[in-house]
């Protein structure tokens, strides 16, 4: 998972606290494995010194750390690149991609062209491996159907989301 | 190659939209497809890609739009001279029920040749050969009943090839068949196409077998949508 793009996606709609940044992402993207707070601020200030948010004011108070963070243009600019590449097709992609239709959805950005881009990444690799297939032998057709097998996995998990774009969306601006 | 295939897409739809009583199929679908393509046409069930492919293939008229081949437009022309252009041109591989029940195979292939009036000793010739690239050999004079789901398939895939068409027109052809036959299907098919220059226009909702396509647009909502690899 991609946390610096998740937190500047997370960031774009209005600036936030490192706490609630922490809780939406565990919302969004945690399924069971939450954010720690330590990476949380790490990665708020990796950020910081590369200039894509901006730290405002601390607030004083006993409570966790409350200095306001709000993504800059240049953040922006990581944000868009990120979200617009589509990923190299490799099985487990689940996480990331969810990441990303969400965040596109979050900030009214166009979800589809992200998932039709990454349709087409994956089917150019499955393309590429069925050229393959069948060079090597029945041990190389039996690897080949592996890796073919989890990329149309991934493809049907891309043509459900797609199809469900309007619904969630829905969902997740209640 | 000459200069107006270099130039001209094979085939191309302009805007065409077609309704079905108050069901708009497609709405505007643009699409061309270049000489010796294979294109796999994908979509969600009900999105429009098959009424697409009729309308390519001069099955159904459009209600609005232009569709063309090679260079000239097929959608304004009346019931006889489009069936003649799908006689001449194209051939066609359905999901099933294509083949003649009561024929052998070889017979089932030699069909077209025998319509378009060729000589029966010269059809069966063409048809004994191109069941043999189907690795068909040895089952000339089985009848679709006798032959498992993927041979007839190929059985089809060999009845659309004989008369050497321009496009081969293509509609869930792996649909009815298990993965293994379904695959070896696709690949025979795509391979004797390409060996003669066939243009494939292939309609599927799987993935596998768009993987055997050089490329593919998504019908969405009666519309074409091509994908892009970069942003």
């Amino acid at each position: 998972m991609n946390v610096p793009g998740a937190l500047l996606g997370l960031l774009e709609p209005e600036p936030s606290h490192g706490y609630e940044l922490k809780h939406a992402y565990d919302r969004y993207f945690g399924s069971g494995r939450q954010l720690p707070y330590g990476q949380v601020y790490a990665t708020l200030a990796r950020l910081e010194r590369d200039g894509r948010v901006k730290a405002g004011g601390t607030e004083s108070g006993g409570g966790p750390e409350r200095k306001l963070y709000a993504i800059t243009d240049a953040g922006v600019t990581a944000l868009e690149s990120w979200l617009g590449e589509p990923e190299r097709p490799e099985p487990h992609l689940q996480p990331v991609l969810f990441a990303k239709v969400m965040l596109a959805l979050l900030s009214g950005r166009p979800a589809e062209e992200y998932l039709d881009r990454q349709r087409a990444a994956h089917l150019q690799r499955m393309r590429e491996v069925t050229a393959g297939r069948e060079t090597n032998g029945l041990a190389g057709t039996l690897v080949a159907d592996y890796a073919l097998f989890h990329l149309e996995a991934d493809l049907r998990w891309i043509d459900l989301t797609a199809a469900t774009l309007g619904p969630l969306a829905k969902e997740i601006s209640r | 190659m000459s200069e107006l295939t270099m130039t001209t897409p094979v085939l191309a739809a302009h805007g065409v939209t077609r309704k079905f009583g108050a069901t708009e199929a497609l709405r505007g679908a643009d699409l061309t497809v270049g000489y010796g393509e294979v294109l796999a046409v994908m979509g969600p069930s009900g999105s429009g890609k098959s009424t697409l492919l009729h309308c390519l293939a001069g099955i159904l008229r459009p209600d609005e739009g232009e569709v063309w081949f090679a260079g000239r437009r097929t959608d304004q022309l009346g019931e006889r001279a489009r069936t003649e252009l799908r006689r001449r041109s194209f051939g066609f591989v359905f999901q099933f029920g294509q083949l003649v029940p009561d024929l052998p195979a070889i017979e089932n292939v030699m069909l077209p040749l025998l319509l378009a009036g060729q000589a029966r000793a010269a059809a069966r010739e063409q048809a004994a050969a191109l069941l043999a690239q189907l690795e068909l050999d040895g089952l000339e004079q089985r009848r679709p009943g006798e032959l498992s789901g993927g041979q007839a398939q190929r059985v089809a895939v060999a009845r659309a090839l004989v008369i050497r068409p321009e496009v081969i027109f293509a509609d869930e052809p792996t649909g009815s068949l298990d993965s293994l036959a379904g695959l070896r299907v696709m690949q025979l098919l795509t391979g004797a196409a390409r060996a003669q220059g066939a243009t494939v226009v292939l309609v599927t909702h799987e993935a596998r077998v768009a993987a055997y396509s050089d490329r593919e647009v998504v019908v969405r909502d009666g519309q074409v949508t091509t994908l892009a690899t970069t942003p």
